[in-house]
């Protein structure tokens, strides 16, 4: 390996066929090319998608209703099924023990909300403290709803960054008072949420207050949950879908609603949700790598194909060196290690390129479900390992030809 | 030194086959040196490759310094070739990127000896040869009979018991023939064994013994008196 003379044949025969040595490097360079720009695109497309489940808490139950779909006992398809707080302290009193945060919402869409000449369009939502959990929120100022405000009717409201920004523009917001409605509310907290700003445009206030300020008696809109956390990932989806059925075969029942009826009763389980993304991603991120595989073997065949070609062409030469005594295997060894040092120095051409495009590009790529593709260390070993292993096997055939070329035929030919 | 015993060879391409070696019963005592004469299809190439362990005979037993030679593997055999032989080619095959002493050295870098030891041992060959002043030399830098005197500084590098040369002189014009072969016989004089394939007279009888090989037999051999190739050279 750190022999002077081989290195010395390696830079030589190199130094003879420069264009040849340089289209076989471009084809290996352009394979581990693709290889890390294709694990880049899936790494980035686990981040968009991780991004998107960060929006809530990553095991949140939604369940809210809609029409009926189904003739049930006598009733029309076509009731609007309403959930109330009943519905909510039953699923709260069954499942005490495995709920984590939990809380009912009452919403209102396109609320007009003002603060002094300033005023817009935004949703309203009644809410418990829990929900700020349920959101994946986190306060940029001041504190969320809690029990007091629930429990005593109080009209304190959170309102959202981009709230924030378009009423405020950036003045102090907290103990200022905002019409919802025509109703003031106090603002108490400003709330960031991960999915930017979509999320950001909304209102928080609570349950008790926005149900008498609607005049909704007890109704809900939608319910939201969290199970406490189990040790694993597949214990804690079975536990979410077992608690997901049941609550729905429950709320059919009280509401009678066939239980064949498909749209009266929606539930929305995040962590499964999150699974089907992760399964898909998976799927994607193999299939990345079974192409950017392919694109090596290509390359891997064409240094192969070069080899051989070298080999033919040094014949003579390793019939001389074979008839003054070289063993076969130094002469495997020669082909071998001219072959890892091409795939080698092209390979890594191929990833620095790679590399330096994620670092300049990547941070800038933000579209919805592809976020700062990169790879990691593992990654780049990883391709460094098949860069080696492909340029043995590349150097295999050309190097067992060599070693079986008789010195008789190789001198023959004078 | 050498000697081999009823050697029988063919050639098979597709159904033909080819009887090149009929039976050759020869003997080389040490410090002999020895021409092969013949004219091309005699088999002489044929005997020089099985004499240099470059092929191997169907028949007949070939002793090399009291070692049986048969049934190697390559390994085995490039071991033999490099300790016992020194080969001279028509065409020197010198490794045309490698200096005049990178090449004298290649037989002692496949055994293995020390670089420093190496290039130390191989100058003083190319010394021997008259060479010394163009150690760092590409062979393309060189003349025909300094290429071969290259070649032959390579053989003599591993110190081999026997110099196989085949036609060493057959791409060479009659002056710097006789200078190579004034060359080998100088080697000889020293003790080394010598056997050289040749089909020109001349060169054959600088020799001791000339070997005459026709159809794969030998029809003469006889001992001759040897013709100094200096004195040949200013006549």
């Amino acid at each position: 390996m750190f022999n002077i003379e081989r290195w010395q044949e390696i830079f030589e025969a190199i130094r003879k066929n420069k264009l040849r040595t340089f289209l076989t490097g471009l084809s290996v360079a352009s394979g581990i090319f693709i290889l890390v720009i294709l694990l880049a695109i899936g790494q980035g497309m686990s981040n968009g998608i991780a991004k998107e489940f960060e929006n809530d808490a990553t095991n949140r139950i939604s369940i809210w209703t809609n029409v009926t779909s189904v003739e049930y006992k006598g009733l029309n398809p076509g009731r609007i099924i309403e959930m109330d707080n009943r519905d909510y302290e039953m699923a709260v009193k069954k499942n005490s023990d495995k709920l984590q945060l939990k809380s009912g919402v009452y919403s209102r869409w396109g609320q007009l909300t003002n603060y002094k000449k300033e005023s817009g369009s935004y949703r309203i939502e009644g809410v418990s403290g829990d929900y700020q959990f349920l959101e994946n929120e986190t306060l940029v100022i001041g504190r969320y709803i809690n029990q007091n405000d629930f429990n005593s009717f109080e009209k304190n409201a959170v309102i959202g960054n981009q709230v924030y920004l378009d009423l405020f523009k950036g003045k102090e917001a907290i103990g200022e008072y905002i019409e919802i409605a025509g109703i003031k509310f106090k603002v108490v907290g400003v709330y960031t949420d991960p999915g930017g700003e979509r999320e950001e445009t909304r209102v928080f206030i609570p349950l008790t207050t926005a149900q008498r300020v609607y005049n909704a008696g007890d109704k809900l809109r939608s319910l939201a949950f969290t199970l406490e956390k189990q040790d694993n990932y597949e214990d804690a989806l079975a536990a979410s879908e077992a608690f997901s059925a049941a609550l729905k075969a429950d709320l059919k029942a009280k509401h009678t609603i066939a239980p064949t009826d498909e749209r009266a009763v929606n539930i929305n389980n995040t962590l499964e949700n999150t699974k089907r993304f992760y399964d898909l991603t998976n799927m994607i991120r193999w299939f990345f790598w079974g192409v950017g595989i392919c694109t090596i073997i290509a390359g891997v065949v064409g240094v192969s194909n070069i080899m051989l070609i070298i080999v033919k062409e040094r014949t003579k030469e390793i019939g001389v060196r074979k008839a003054i005594g070289a063993q076969p295997w130094s002469i495997i060894g020669m082909i071998l290690h001219e072959s890892i040092f091409v795939t080698a120095i092209a390979g890594f051409i191929g990833l620095i390129f790679s590399l330096l495009l994620l670092q300049l590009v990547g941070p800038f790529i933000e579209t919805d479900y592809i976020r700062n593709p990169s790879v990691d260390f593992s990654v780049a070993i990883t391709t460094v390992i098949i860069l080696i292993v492909a340029g043995a096997i590349a150097g295999f055939f050309p190097a067992y030809r060599a070693a079986n070329i008789k010195p008789i035929e190789a001198l023959r030919d004078e | 030194m050498i000697e081999i015993k009823n050697l029988h060879k063919s050639y098979h391409m597709g159904a033909n086959s080819l009887h090149v070696l009929k039976g050759i019963n020869f003997t080389v005592s040490e410090g002999e040196m020895v021409s092969i004469m013949g004219s091309s299809g005699s088999g002489k190439s044929t005997l020089l490759n099985i004499l240099g362990i470059l092929d191997e005979a169907d028949e007949g037993t070939y002793n090399l310094d009291g070692t049986l030679i048969k049934n190697l593997n390559e390994k085995v055999a490039a071991r033999y070739r490099n300790k016992f032989l020194g080969f001279i080619f028509q065409s020197f095959n010198l490794i045309n990127y490698k200096s005049a002493l990178e090449n004298v050295a290649m037989p002692l870098y496949y055994q293995g000896v020390k670089r420093n030891i190496r290039v130390e041992k191989a100058m003083h060959y190319l010394e021997k040869v008259g060479l010394a002043d163009w150690a760092e030399h590409l062979p393309n830098e060189l003349s025909g009979g300094q290429k071969q005197r290259v070649a032959i500084a390579r053989a003599l590098a591993s110190d081999p018991k026997v110099l196989l040369a085949d036609e060493p002189t057959g791409a060479l014009d009659t002056k710097t023939s006789y200078e190579v072969m004034e060359l080998i016989q100088g080697i000889n004089d020293e003790g080394k064994t010598i056997l050289i394939v040749t089909h020109e007279d001349d060169i054959a009888h600088m020799t001791k013994r000339i070997v005459n090989l026709k159809d794969g037999i030998i029809i003469d051999d006889s001992v001759v008196t040897q013709v100094r190739a200096k004195r040949e050279a200013y006549v």
